[in-house]
C-alpha cells in the first residue's frame, strides 16, 4: 500500500506492506535510529514519537494509519545545531546513564510540558509513567524537566 | 515482533465500514486506536485475515452535548475526553477516568469504544459507564442497536459486540448532580490496569441518597453493577453506619472473583468493599 507522511518536516513516500509498524518504518525506510524499539508492547515508551503534535508509541502503530500525517522524532527537535530545552536539560542534569530510554524520555517530556509547562515533582513523574529507565531511579530525569521547564519559561518570557 | 500478514481496509464513513463488515465480519478485526489488537496482533494472540481500520471516519470523532445526553462517538481518545471542557462541565466522571487510564501516549491513542469493545475485565472504563447508566450504540447491515452498559460485558475479553457490528457512539445520560461522582482504583503497578476501580455516581436530596449508581471493575471477569450496595444506600442518610454496612456488600453482585499473581481472589473482594466505601463517601463529599 502506498503512504505519504512527513517526518521532521521532510515527507517521505513508500509502498509498505500493512503490517509494517511505524518504528519500523522510521527505523529501516527512512534510517532514523535515534527511535528506539524496546518492550514492542506499548509498555517502555522508548519508541516515542510525535504524531500530529502529540507523543504515541509508534511500536504500536500501523505505518498505513500513520499516512498523511506529521511525525517528529528525537532528531527533528534541535534546531541550527543548538540542542532543545529538553535535549539540554537532559544533558546539564545527567538525566541518562545507557541511554536507550533517553530518546523516547525526551519526546515524551516535551509532550508533558505542552500540556502542563510547569509541572511539579508529582505532575512529571505521573506525566512520565510511560517510559521507563532502568539506570537513573529517575530523579535525574526529574531534574532534567525541572531544568528543561525553567529554560523554557524564561525563553518564552523573553519572546514577549 | 511482527504481525501476521492482513488484508487492509481504511473506510472513511461508518455506511462504507458496515458494508466492509458485511463481507469480511466473521474473519475481521476492527482497528481503532490499535492499543489493544496491535499488541494482541504483534503477540500472534490475533491473527484475522482482514483488519478493518476506521480510524478516518471523522464522524466517530464527535464529542457533543444534545439536550439531555452526552454523545461520544467511538474513536474519541481517552485524551480528548479528558481534556474536554465541555464534559468536565456536564459529567467530570468521565475525564476523571480517562485520566488514569495507562499513561499520556496510550490516552492519546486508546479510544472509549475500542476499550469497552475490547471488553477487558480490569479496564477503567466499564467501571464508570455502568455508573452513569450509559448505552453503547452499534450499528450492523440490519439497522442500529442499542445495548445498555449492563448488558455489554459478557466474559472476558467478550463484549456484547456481534461480528459484523460496530460501535458508532456512547451515549451518557447528562447526571442530575455531575460533581457527585468519582472514579477511583488500585492501579496494578507496571501496567496501569485497574486491580479493582470503583466508580459511582449519586443523587442526594436533603442530605438523603436518592439515587446511586455503582460499577465495578476489576474483581470479576466482568465488570458489574453493584445492586446489593446501591439497594442498601437508595433512600439512606449517607452515614457512616449506612455506607458501611451497604459497601461491605460490594462483591455480592460479582459472577466470580478473578485470581493471579496481582491479587487473590479474597483480596479482590476486600478491596472492591474498601473502595466502594471510599467512592460513595468521596462521591458524596462532592455533591
Amino acid at each position: 500500500m502506498n503512504i505519504s507522511l512527513s517526518i521532521n518536516g521532510i515527507k517521505h513516500e513508500a509502498d509498505v506492506e500493512p503490517r509494517l509498524l511505524l518504528v519500523h518504518f522510521i527505523r529501516d525506510l527512512v534510517g532514523l535510529t535515534g527511535t528506539h524499539i524496546g518492550c514492542e508492547t506499548s509498555i517502555c515508551g522508548a519508541c516515542t514519537v510525535f504524531l500530529d503534535g502529540k507523543p504515541v508509541k509508534s511500536c504500536t502503530i500501523l505505518a498505513v494509519q500513520a499516512d498523511g500525517t506529521e511525525i517528529t522524532t528525537i532528531e527533528g527537535l534541535a534546531k541550527n545545531g543548538q540542542f532543545h530545552p529538553v535535549q539540554e536539560g537532559f544533558w546539564e542534569c545527567h538525566g541518562l546513564q545507557c541511554g536507550f530510554c533517553t530518546t523516547g524520555m525526551i519526546m515524551a517530556v516535551c509532550g508533558l510540558l505542552q500540556e502542563n509547562p510547569q509541572p511539579t515533582e508529582e505532575q512529571i513523574r505521573h506525566g512520565l509513567e510511560g517510559n521507563l529507565c532502568r539506570c537513573t531511579g529517575y530523579q535525574h530525569i526529574v531534574d532534567s524537566v525541572q531544568y528543561a521547564a525553567n529554560k523554557l519559561k524564561t525563553q518564552s518570557a523573553k519572546a514577549d | 515482533m511482527i504481525p501476521n500478514n492482513f488484508e487492509y481496509f481504511a473506510p472513511t464513513s461508518i455506511d462504507e465500514a458496515v458494508k466492509l463488515l458485511e463481507k469480511h465480519g466473521d474473519d475481521c478485526k476492527i482497528l481503532s486506536g490499535g492499543h489493544s489488537l496491535i499488541p494482541a496482533l504483534k503477540l500472534r494472540l490475533a491473527a484475522p485475515a482482514v483488519v478493518l481500520d476506521i480510524g478516518r471516519i471523522k464522524e466517530l470523532k464527535q464529542i457533543k452535548i444534545d439536550g439531555n445526553t452526552i454523545r461520544i462517538g467511538a474513536n474519541a481518545t481517552h485524551s480528548e475526553i479528558a481534556n474536554s471542557a465541555e464534559l468536565k462541565q456536564h459529567c467530570p466522571l468521565l475525564g476523571e477516568t480517562a485520566a488514569q487510564i495507562g499513561d499520556q501516549q496510550v490516552r492519546n491513542r486508546g479510544t472509549l469504544g475500542g476499550s469497552l469493545t475490547h471488553a477487558d475485565p480490569a479496564a477503567d472504563w466499564p467501571a464508570a459507564m455502568l455508573a452513569l447508566n450509559a448505552e453503547i450504540v452499534v450499528r450492523s447491515g440490519k439497522g442500529e442497536r442499542v445495548i445498555k452498559a449492563a448488558d455489554f460485558f459478557v466474559d472476558i475479553m467478550t463484549s456484547a459486540v456481534q461480528p459484523h457490528e460496530i460501535v458508532t457512539e456512547i451515549r451518557v445520560p447528562k447526571p442530575a448532580q455531575p460533581n457527585a461522582a468519582v472514579y477511583l482504583k488500585v492501579p496494578q503497578s507496571a501496567s496501569g490496569y485497574a486491580v479493582v476501580g470503583v466508580a459511582a455516581q449519586l443523587k442526594i436530596n436533603n442530605g438523603q441518597c436518592e439515587d446511586v449508581s455503582i460499577g465495578v471493575t476489576g474483581l470479576a471477569p466482568k465488570a458489574f453493577r453493584a445492586k446489593s450496595v446501591e439497594d442498601a444506600l437508595r433512600g439512606k442518610a449517607l452515614d457512616e453506619g449506612t455506607v458501611s454496612a451497604a459497601t461491605a456488600k460490594a462483591d455480592a453482585d460479582a459472577s466470580d472473583a478473578m485470581e493471579d499473581i496481582h491479587a487473590s481472589g479474597d483480596y479482590r473482594r476486600h478491596l472492591a468493599r474498601v473502595y466502594a466505601k471510599r467512592a460513595v463517601q468521596t462521591a458524596a463529599s462532592r455533591a
